[in-house]
């Protein structure tokens, strides 16, 4: 499965404040350790804001701040901010889903986006970071950590 | 033997076997939960877990006041190939003692048992629409595993 640019922005940014919620980031703190487009990044963390998740404060030392539920918003609530993902049989009707073997390939194909929402729906933010926690250093956080120590 | 927990966040339970006078309280929040209720598949549960001490587990999880959870699992073997592993199929908190770390407990002691009867991974099976359950089990480091479920309906 391959998530839209817009939705990866989101959980990195949802994943990197939630994981210390008193923290204040900017755009541009989290874009640069995620290698991702500040501009595509703000963007979204507009839309997250609008929908509660994060809250932003102007100023000197201001940024964004995860506001959620950790243990109750869970993976499902964010993608579909950004993509949709639909419920079996659900999705928009397309050529060749009227003959039997159309019906029969949307039949298999729902199997596939039943265990995707099933999947995303069962792993909450607080999950997500506890996984994360499991996975031994990634080089970007060891390059962070080795820049943090040079400050 | 009883293990006490007295992590003060959490609710400070004793984890026991299942005692044959627990049945009629488990069978009751079994239905209260479910809707329906199935006092012989408690009870073959509970005689297996009596005849088969080290390979199934059925355990009730009390607090000073009454029984508050339950957790049932087994140890399954070479079924299509997969290597002995510990099988959660079963476990329920009561719905006044929830957020406070019984199913955790509950879990726990499972693991420990399968640990003690010298398998090193659990499994378990969750409808996909009980989000509830499979947020507590992905919760507790539980992921996709190599086996997929399949199923027909008979008269097809």
């Amino acid at each position: 499965m391959k998530l839209q640019l817009a939705t990866r922005h989101a959980l990195f940014a949802i994943l990197e404040l939630a994981s210390e919620p008193e923290r204040q980031l900017s755009a541009a703190e989290i874009a640069e350790k995620y290698d991702l487009s500040t501009n595509h990044l703000a963007k979204v963390l507009r839309t997250l804001g609008r929908a509660g998740l994060v809250e932003a404060s102007r100023g000197v030392g201001g940024g964004y701040r995860f506001c959620g539920n950790a243990k109750r918003l869970n993976l499902l609530d964010i993608v579909q901010l950004f993509e949709p993902i639909w419920p079996i049989g659900q999705g928009m009707s397309e050529p060749g889903d009227r003959t039997r073997k159309g019906q029969a390939l949307r039949r298999v194909l729902g199997e596939i986006e039943e265990a995707t929402r099933a999947t995303l729906s069962s792993i909450t933010v607080d999950t997500m970071l506890k996984i994360a926690r499991r996975i031994p250093d990634a080089p970007a956080e060891d390059m962070i950590r080795r820049a943090a120590a040079l400050r | 033997m009883a293990e006490l927990q007295t992590l003060s966040d959490t609710a400070q339970v004793v984890i026991d076997p299942v005692a044959e006078a627990d049945l009629a309280w488990i069978e009751a929040l079994d239905a209260q939960i479910t809707g329906r209720p199935k006092p012989d598949y408690w009870r073959r549960l509970f005689e297996g877990a009596r005849s088969e001490p080290g390979r199934s587990f059925f355990l009730v999880a009390r607090n000073g006041s009454g029984r508050v959870g339950f957790i049932a699992g087994e140890i399954r073997a070479w079924e299509f190939g997969s290597e002995p592993c510990g099988w959660i199929f079963a476990i329920g908190v009561d719905p006044d003692n929830r957020l406070r770390s019984v199913g955790t407990q509950l879990f726990d002691a499972v693991c420990d048992r399968f640990r003690q009867a010298g398998v090193t991974k659990v499994r378990t099976m969750i409808a996909r629409e009980a989000q509830l359950i499979l947020s507590f089990f992905r919760a507790h480091g539980m992921m996709a595993g190599p086996f997929v479920e399949l199923e027909k309906d008979l008269d097809e």
